[in-house]
């Protein structure tokens, strides 16, 4: 068994920022990774994928985007160069193709089986991610025979999806990407729509990602925040990367023909489709949101003194909801053959066995500092700010929690 | 935003509903409530309704006192009349839940309200219920609900209570969502 101070169970942004900082502290460490460096951006992604974080902003310890092309957004093939090049300039300690297979407690730590053998760690890291598994609702299972069901996981492109009608849903960054995508290749789509996060991709003439970091709003810590809860469930921005700066808020989506209908609250027996009423108020509540945003962006403009430097002010139409949005109906007369579950993605923890995990198999932590000592976690939604789970979110959580997991190493320490 | 130092009394314990939010997001099985309604025929399409006794926090509690409600079809449906019809006591529901979830959440964002007032409408194509039609629902074709909010707020602000009320009230989601109904005969 081969032992190691810090052992960090994958090797994304989040796991190769600790490694930076653990590298700087001189603390000996590994990264297990069941697949390559970045291995979620390369596999179980669709093919016109795109980060939502224009190139400037994808910054790392101690690394940045150096392209021509800094107001872009990079190509998963892209991100998984750039992430990649960061693994090689930093010398992260990778062991790739080994897959975490159980970690329990010990004395004086963690033991860590893997694929490819045994590990005794002081310390463990869990940065394996929050995006790998589909997080598919029960009633997926009750959808017609005749209908197919898909996740974004298994979706690659609007070709591999029979001719015909597509019920997308879910109206977060994925749901919205796909249903646009897909009404454009002659499906027409049908958008189900709960709660989301509607968001222009250029205001005033900057990407919207520039005022939320300029404005200091992706800095946002968890512990600030109203409500901690209700703020890491919150779905992910209706955005896309796309080279044209397109906003695909409902409004766009509705201009090229795609349909909205209520969130897909149950499907019966005989196949029927039951949409939520709520649609409105969902609307209703998303518009409202954009502009109390748009407001504190405004106000930092003008404390900042940018109201001559940048575009004016502006607010944009409230979304339109359509007049009568079927509540009940068959796949059939809907015209669906397909259904892309764009419902969330979850992390799964089966090798876990420390009782760390909440009734809903969730990771307790505060701020990525988890109930037992010298276990954290690192790369999940407002784990310690707003821009957590982007990949300029990762240096500034793995900063605070390698300072934390040095600060628990000399407890240790002190304590013999 | 206001200058005065009065505190913010909408008449809600918003510190008792955070605490027990916390408590019971770790003991779910307190969170399970049942309430209850029971129903007897008076005489044509009266009939009388008692709440009483409810469940929860693991225990059985009754209110302060019985209340009761009277049920019926007005003149019209050549009834008594000697009650609210079934499908304005749904809308009572719907506006006491709604108008119960605008004063705590204008309590829990420090906004003092002055008045409140709904009107609600529900649209009803009577030929559902008479059979007339199989193409025509029971059901309301649709609810409208008009709020006036007198209180220390913006426009935007009264817009996103009533919006947030409407995110959280049981009866909201009642009336938008399906829910299984199990009906037996003893």
């Amino acid at each position: 068994m081969r032992s190691v101070t810090t052992a960090i169970v994958g090797a994304g942004q989040s796991a190769l920022a600790m490694s930076r900082y653990l590298a700087e502290a001189s603390i000996d460490h590994v990264l297990l990774e069941r697949g390559e460096v970045a291995e979620s951006w390369r596999s179980a992604r669709w093919d016109s994928l795109r980060l939502l974080t224009p190139n400037w902003l994808n910054r790392l310890p101690g690394y940045r985007y150096q392209g021509d092309e800094p107001d872009g957004f990079m190509s998963m093939p892209e991100v998984i160069d750039y992430i990649s090049t960061y693994a090689s300039t930093i010398s992260a300690p990778i062991e790739t193709h080994t897959e975490v297979t159980g970690v329990r407690s010990v004395e004086e730590g963690f033991e860590v089986l893997t694929t490819a053998g045994e590990w005794k760690a002081r310390t463990v890291v869990l940065a394996s991610g929050p995006y790998n598994q589909p997080d598919v609702p029960g009633i997926a299972g009750a959808i017609p025979p005749e209908v197919t069901g898909i996740s974004p996981a298994e979706y690659r492109n609007a070709e591999q999806l029979e001719d015909g009608g597509v019920l997308v849903v879910g109206a977060a960054a994925t749901g919205v990407q796909l249903a646009d995508e897909i009404h454009r290749s002659g499906r027409p789509v049908t958008l189900a729509v709960g709660s989301h996060v509607r968001l222009p991709r250029v205001y005033r003439g900057m990407d919207i990602m520039w005022w939320l970091d300029a404005a200091g709003i992706l800095d946002e810590r968890y512990d600030e925040v109203d409500d901690v809860v209700r703020a890491r469930n919150v779905a992910s921005f209706q955005l896309v990367g796309s080279p044209a700066r397109a906003t695909v808020d409902l409004n766009a989506l509705q201009e090229v023909g795609v349909r909205l209908v209520g969130r897909l609250a149950g499907v019966t027996e005989d196949g029927t489709a039951q949409f939520s009423g709520s649609l409105s108020n969902q609307c209703a509540l998303a518009d409202l949101k954009l502009g109390r945003l748009l407001d504190s962006v405004d106000d930092w403009a003008t404390a900042h003194g940018l109201d001559g430097e940048t575009e004016p002010a502006e607010r944009f139409e409230p979304t339109r909801v359509p007049e009568n949005p079927p509540l009940m109906c068959s796949f059939r007369s809907l015209g669906i053959k397909t259904v892309v579950w764009a419902t969330g993605y979850r992390s799964e923890y089966p090798w876990l066995h420390i009782p760390v995990l909440d009734p809903k198999g969730r990771v307790r932590h505060d701020g990525g500092v988890t109930p037992v000592p010298g276990l954290y976690l690192i790369g999940a939604p407002l784990l310690r700010r707003r821009k957590s789970t982007l990949i300029d979110g990762a240096g500034e959580d793995a900063r605070d929690l390698s300072t934390h997991l040095i600060g628990h190493l000399d407890e240790v320490a002190r304590a013999f | 935003m206001t200058s005065t130092a009065t505190p913010v009394d909408n008449g809600v314990n918003v510190e008792f509903l955070t605490g027990a939010r916390d408590a019971l997001a770790e003991q779910p099985e307190g969170a399970q409530f049942a309430w209850r309604v029971t129903n007897t025929w008076v005489r044509g399409t009266h009939s009388r309704s008692s709440v009483h006794g409810y469940f929860g926090l693991g225990q059985e509690h009754t209110h302060r006192s019985e209340f009761i409600f009277e049920g019926d079809h007005p003149e019209v449906f050549s009834a008594e009349d000697n009650g609210a019809t079934p499908v304005e006591l749904l809308l009572v529901s719907l506006a006491s839940c709604l108008t119960a979830g605008v004063a705590a959440v204008a309590q829990n964002r420090g906004i003092q309200l002055r008045s409140v007032n709904a009107t609600l409408e529900g649209d009803m194509d009577i030929r559902g219920i008479l059979g007339a039609d199989p193409d025509v629902r029971n059901g309301f074709s649709g609810i409208k609900v008009s709020y006036s909010i007198d209180a220390d707020a913006t426009e935007d602000e009264k817009k996103a209570l009533v919006a947030q009320s409407q995110k959280r009230s049981a009866v909201y989601d009642i009336v938008t969502n399906p829910t299984s109904v199990t009906v037996e005969v003893n």
